[in-house]
């Protein structure tokens, strides 16, 4: 029987020797390789008589097990070495700035859009569009606004040239009447969109966005509508409380007709919407006229139910505190960045209206 | 529409303080624009304190005086008084203000060579005293430096914004009655009047009655040795404070009587009236010199006061020069009418008058007060003006349509939502004039004269529930129910695209949906533009017909602020044509400047086509778009640069149209003046996206792993360079539709040791067998079917 302690030994002192990653290889090979001091006891096994093979076997398998071990732990500690020697000549400058992104906005006024589109979402509103250029009919008569009225001249309108009939619709009021006409009661649409009146100055753009809103039902009364923008405008705003006012208008499309305010305060020179002393009007709305009905081919009789209006860029404006209407249209790359918003800021009830 | 308490006050009995009435008029839709006091020429002179006195250097008697005038603002101020002294207050008159006594409007002046920035006032020249020996002195203790020194002694003045539809609230007594009806007082009666009327009007009247006549009754008083004058105190205050200015007696009564009564008047001298008074259609032509001065051309049908010379005014908007009264007008005839609302604002909006009087007429008038109104202004003017007065004289009649309107009582709780007696309904109604008949389940109502808005039974459930107080309707909360999905495919397309655009880096602008027609043109194929009638100026006058017109007009903008390196982007509606609905709605992004500019770790790069051909391949696939579908064309638009654009379609390139995108022409970067090399832009037809109509889900094949390993193989050709990549892509997919799952060009080179005119292309194509690994010889094999198939159909050789 081979003296295994001796062989160990001897093993063990040609690991000791080994200096670096080429002397490892050799010395490996000497143990391990085709005629390495282990393969050739290997060899030897089958040659041994039956009962000093297993003990043979048995000792040369631990011998091979710890050598291994040992080998290993010495290939990790070169290549250990070696990465820390490479590492020390790798020093980033990590506060250089990193790679170009471009970063997009959404509009405040998209944002909005899509913020009251969640909102009356979540109350069963659907939306509805309608194009933005009109005729009379749709803009005024069949909203119970007849020719030389004088409540046309609160809209200052644009007119297509060569035609008296064709504008650009004062407000989002006519999709009220198209959604009637296309379609069968109960309704309960919201149609946000481009409006237009060609009136320019400080608080005037000439193009704005409306925001209509309609139901019609059996039975939809005047506490609905108040409890519909309550809700809405709480929402809105994200506040728990809101001071609101619910105070008597006249549009010719809806009666009774109301004017509904916020209060506000002015707070280190900011609004502050919900609370204080004053009133802020925010949306026009009411009961829908029983003749609007009748235009829109929807028996008064059998179904009633309120319509409002909001200027989404009046509520961009006081969502987010922004002072001049006329900078929305005006695509100032620094506005826009400003006030814009991430794509990835949907908003959503679940995750909040707004960040 | 201006009031006061106290003239509120000639109309309702009431306790009520200016607070409350301002209140409740807001509460029941009588909205109050604003609370303030007339403006005063006065208001400008304040309290001032001297802070130091010197000599002036060129002038014995005056001194410079350095003068705090509040809000910490020093002012100097030259001054001969003797006692202007350090520490003295005292009144300041700022430049601009007029000084009572002299009338004299300051200014800033140089008084011997020293600015002086107003004046230090004496109790004589604020007409106070006649004291002239120096400035007036201020006891200190109860003095605020910047206070005005006149307290402003008029009332404050209430104005009411009120809607169109209550004509009657354009009258003092229709808003007092208003607040009678809610609750905070009670009308007066009117007094009676008893006039001894011994003659009879002396000048005939007659209403030609044609078609369009656009008066209905003509009321009118003679009154004889009048003397016209200056109005009284009482009377001139009441006509300032509407902001109007005091002409005469007889004009400010008949303004007077209109805004108490709302009930315009007209007064003439009667002397130059010739003969007598016919009332027709005017005829195009004719002509008159109006009261405020201009002269007017008639069309046909205007409703005209006339005489036996010519026209005398226009019914209900504006008197005549020739007619007018004056200081010496001896006799005066009254006019009191009725004129159709729909006729007065035809005319004054062919004419474009706009007066108080036609402001009023064309929301309706109480063609009941006509008689009322000319006998209280008869009784004012025979008070101030003297004179004799004629019995009234009527022309025409007023047919009175007296409708009832039946209201049932349940009515008011279906529409508000609760319910009030009917008790309380006939309390509110009465006290609004309404005349009233009980029956069981409803009641019958006669409006009154004063209310043309009420016509059915809505308007007095307005009427009930606005006196009764907006804050008692009940709050429902809402249901939480969907009728139907909030957005259909086409408007979830429309916010998913936006958002994936901006995604891509691009910033949203929301710009006007008109532009500038010049601009227009070069992005336009319409044949005629969409041009606005009124537009707001020259260069917003036609409906844009793509959206890189304002694009560009904004980075024009932006460029020229140096913010060369933009990407916006906007979504929204192009015009088509005239008609409603001949619009699209499209993406149109921009790109230019560039990549990286002066960057330490990247080469500094224009951006390209092909920057902007990611971002709207990647936006289209994002949508929904499978890109195995897409085709890519060069064909494009006259908009953009020829050979560096192209167009993605859907199928082929002859399927529909998904967009454009390429470098936008450089003559119309040129044109434009933009001041950069290249624009690049892309637009989408978001419209053209087909709708469908499956969920992704149900469209995706089943997912299938392959336990064979993909291989990938290179290949190399020189082909003539009029080739176009995707062509040999797709010559090499169809060789192998199965096996082939990508053809990704690596390399494309034009240059030395390449033949001119052609070029080398590189790519290498991925394999993923899903039966079996390949064998080398299946590689082989179809590695010799693509060199062949791109060698037959381009005649490309390949590169060794």
């Amino acid at each position: 029987m081979e003296n295994f302690n001796q062989i160990e030994k001897d093993i063990l002192d040609k690991i000791k020797s080994i200096k670096n990653r080429n002397s490892y290889d050799s010395v490996k090979t000497e143990i391990f390789g085709k005629k390495g001091i282990l393969t050739e006891l290997f060899k030897k096994i089958g040659s041994l008589d039956q009962d000093q093979r297993k003990e043979f076997a048995s000792r040369l398998n631990s011998l091979k097990t710890k050598v291994t071990e040992i080998l290993e732990k010495k290939l990790n500690d070169f290549n250990q070495l070696e990465i820390d020697k490479k590492l020390k000549n790798e020093n980033l400058d990590v506060t250089l700035p990193g790679r170009t992104y471009f970063s997009g906005k959404i509009h405040p006024v998209s944002q909005v859009i899509d913020e009251v589109t969640s909102i009356f979402s979540e109350i069963g509103f659907s939306v509805e569009e309608g194009p933005d250029v009109e005729n009379e009919y749709y803009n005024f008569s069949a909203l119970n606004t007849p020719e030389n009225h004088p409540a046309r001249d609160m809209h200052d309108t644009f007119y297509l040239e060569q035609s008296k009939d064709l504008l650009l619709r004062t407000h989002t009021s006519p999709v009220q009447i198209r959604t009637m006409l296309k379609g069968k009661p109960p309704f309960k649409i919201i149609a946000p969109g481009r409006t237009y009146r060609c009136d320019s100055d400080q608080t005037h753009s000439p193009m704005f966005h409306q925001l209509e809103g309609l139901h019609i039902g059996k039975n939809i009364n005047m506490g609905h509508l108040k409890g519909c923008l309550y809700y809405f405008v709480k929402k809105f705003f994200e506040v728990e409380k809101v001071k609101i006012r619910f105070r008597p208008s006249h549009f010719p499309f809806t009666e009774p007709s109301a004017e509904v305010d916020i209060g506000y305060k002015i707070e280190n020179g900011q609004i502050k919407v919900g609370d204080g002393d004053k009133w802020l009007e925010v949306l026009g709305c009411g009961m829908v006229h029983p003749n609007v009905l009748k235009n829109a081919k929807v028996n008064p009789k059998q179904y009633q139910g309120y319509a409002f209006g909001v200027g989404l860029d009046r509520l961009a404006m006081l969502k987010y505190g922004i002072n001049d209407l006329r900078a929305f249209f005006e695509s100032d790359i620094r506005w826009l960045e400003f006030y814009g918003f991430d794509p990835l800021d949907v908003p959503t009830n679940y995750r909040g209206l707004s960040r | 529409m201006i009031t006061s308490l106290s003239w509120l006050k000639n109309h309702l009995s009431t306790k009520a303080n200016l607070k409350q009435v301002v209140e409740r008029l807001t509460e029941i839709g009588l909205e109050v624009e604003s609370i303030k006091s007339p403006d005063s020429s006065l208001d400008n002179f304040t309290i001032c304190k001297i802070i130091k006195s010197q000599k002036h250097p060129n002038a014995d008697k005056l001194k410079i005086c350095e003068v705090d005038i509040g809000k910490g603002n020093l002012v100097k101020v030259v001054c001969g008084a003797q006692n202007a002294i350090d520490g003295l207050f005292t009144v300041y008159a700022p430049p601009g203000a007029i000084i009572p006594k002299t009338k004299i409007k300051l200014k800033i002046a140089k008084i011997r060579g020293i600015e002086s920035f107003g004046m230090l006032c004496s109790g004589n020249e604020l007409d106070q005293s006649s004291d002239v020996d120096g400035i007036i002195e201020l006891n200190k203790k109860d003095k605020n430096i910047g206070d005005k020194y006149f307290k402003n002694s008029s009332e404050e003045v209430i104005d009411i914004s009120i809607t169109p539809n209550r004509p009657d609230c354009l009258g003092i007594r229709g808003i007092a009655r208003d607040l009678a009806a809610s609750g905070l007082g009670h009308l007066k009666k009117q007094p009676p009047i008893k006039i001894n009327q011994k003659f009879k009007q002396p000048i005939k009247v007659s209403i030609i009655n044609e078609k369009n006549n656009g008066c209905a009754v003509f009321g009118s008083v003679y009154i004889k040795n009048v003397v016209n004058k200056e109005s009284p105190d009482w009377l001139k205050k009441r006509i300032v404070s509407l902001g109007l200015k005091p002409i005469s007696a007889i004009v400010d009564i008949t303004n007077y009587i209109m805004f108490d009564l709302n009930r315009p008047l007209h007064a003439y001298d009667a002397d130059k009236i010739n003969k007598e008074i016919i009332v027709r259609n005017s005829k195009k032509g004719e002509t008159f010199e109006a009261l405020d001065n201009k002269k007017y051309l008639l069309d046909n049908d205007m409703c005209a006061i006339t005489d036996k010379s010519g026209v005398l005014g226009l019914g209900g908007i504006i008197g005549g020069t020739r007619s007018g009264t004056e200081f010496s007008t001896k006799n005066i005839l009254l006019e009191s009418a009725y004129f159709y609302p729909s006729e007065i604002r035809k005319t004054a909006k062919k004419l474009n008058i706009d007066t108080d009087a036609k402001y009023r007429f064309e929301r309706g008038i109480d063609p009941n007060s006509i008689k009322i109104g000319l006998e209280l202004a008869m009784c004012m003017v025979l008070d101030i003006c003297g004179g004799e007065a004629s019995k009234l004289s009527f022309a025409g009649k007023f047919k009175t349509k007296n409708k009832s309107i039946e209201l049932n009582y349940d009515k008011f709780l279906n529409i508000i939502g609760f319910a009030i007696t009917s008790s309380e309904i006939k309390k509110i109604l009465t006290s609004l004039g309404c005349e009233i008949k009980s029956g069981k389940k409803s009641i019958k109502v006669y409006p009154p004269s004063w209310r043309p808005d009420i016509k059915q039974d809505i308007d007095l459930i307005e009427e009930l529930i606005r006196i009764k107080g907006y804050k008692k309707i009940p709050l429902i909360n809402p249901e939480k129910e969907n009728i139907k999905e909030t957005l259909n495919n086409r408007q979830k397309l429309f916010h998913f695209s936006q958002r994936a655009v901006a995604a891509k880096g691009f910033i949203e602008a929301v710009t006007w949906s008109f532009t500038d027609s010049k601009v227009d043109n070069y992005f336009s194929e319409l044949k005629n533009e969409i041009r606005l009638s009124n537009p707001i100026s020259n260069d917003l006058d036609v409906l844009r017909s793509s959206l890189y017109s304002n694009l560009m007009i904004s980075a024009k903008k932006n460029i020229h602020r140096n913010f060369e390196d933009l990407m916006l982007f906007e979504i929204g509606p192009v015009f088509t044509g005239k008609e409603p609905g001949k619009q699209t709605t499209m993406i149109g992004a921009i790109k230019t400047g560039k990549h990286s500019r002066k960057n330490w770790i990247e080469k500094e790069r224009n951006f390209d086509v092909f920057d902007i051909k990611g971002d709207v391949l990647r936006t289209l696939t994002e949508i929904g778009i499978d890109s195995q579908k897409i085709s890519i064309s060069n064909k494009t638009k006259k908009w953009y640069h020829p050979g560096r654009s192209g167009l993605i379609s859907l199928g082929s390139s002859n399927g529909p149209e998904l967009a454009y995108f390429g470098e936008i022409h450089p003559s119309i970067i040129k044109k434009l003046d933009l001041k950069v090399e290249t624009v690049l832009g892309f637009e989408i037809f978001l419209d053209n996206i087909p709708e469908s109509r499956k969920k992704i889900r149900e469209i995706k094949p089943q997912f299938i792993v392959s336990d064979y390993q993909k291989v990938i193989r290179d290949f190399a050709f020189v082909i003539d360079g009029k080739i176009n990549s995707g062509e040999i892509i797709n010559i090499v997919k169809n060789t192998d539709k199965v096996l082939i799952k990508n053809v990704k060009i690596f390399d494309i080179y034009q240059g030395e040791n390449i033949e001119s005119g052609k070029k080398s292309i590189a790519f290498s194509v991925t394999f993923e067998p899903k039966e079996k690994t390949l064998s080398e010889e299946d590689i082989e094999k179809v590695s010799k079917n693509i060199i062949s198939s791109v060698q037959k159909e381009t005649g490309a050789t390949l590169r060794s």
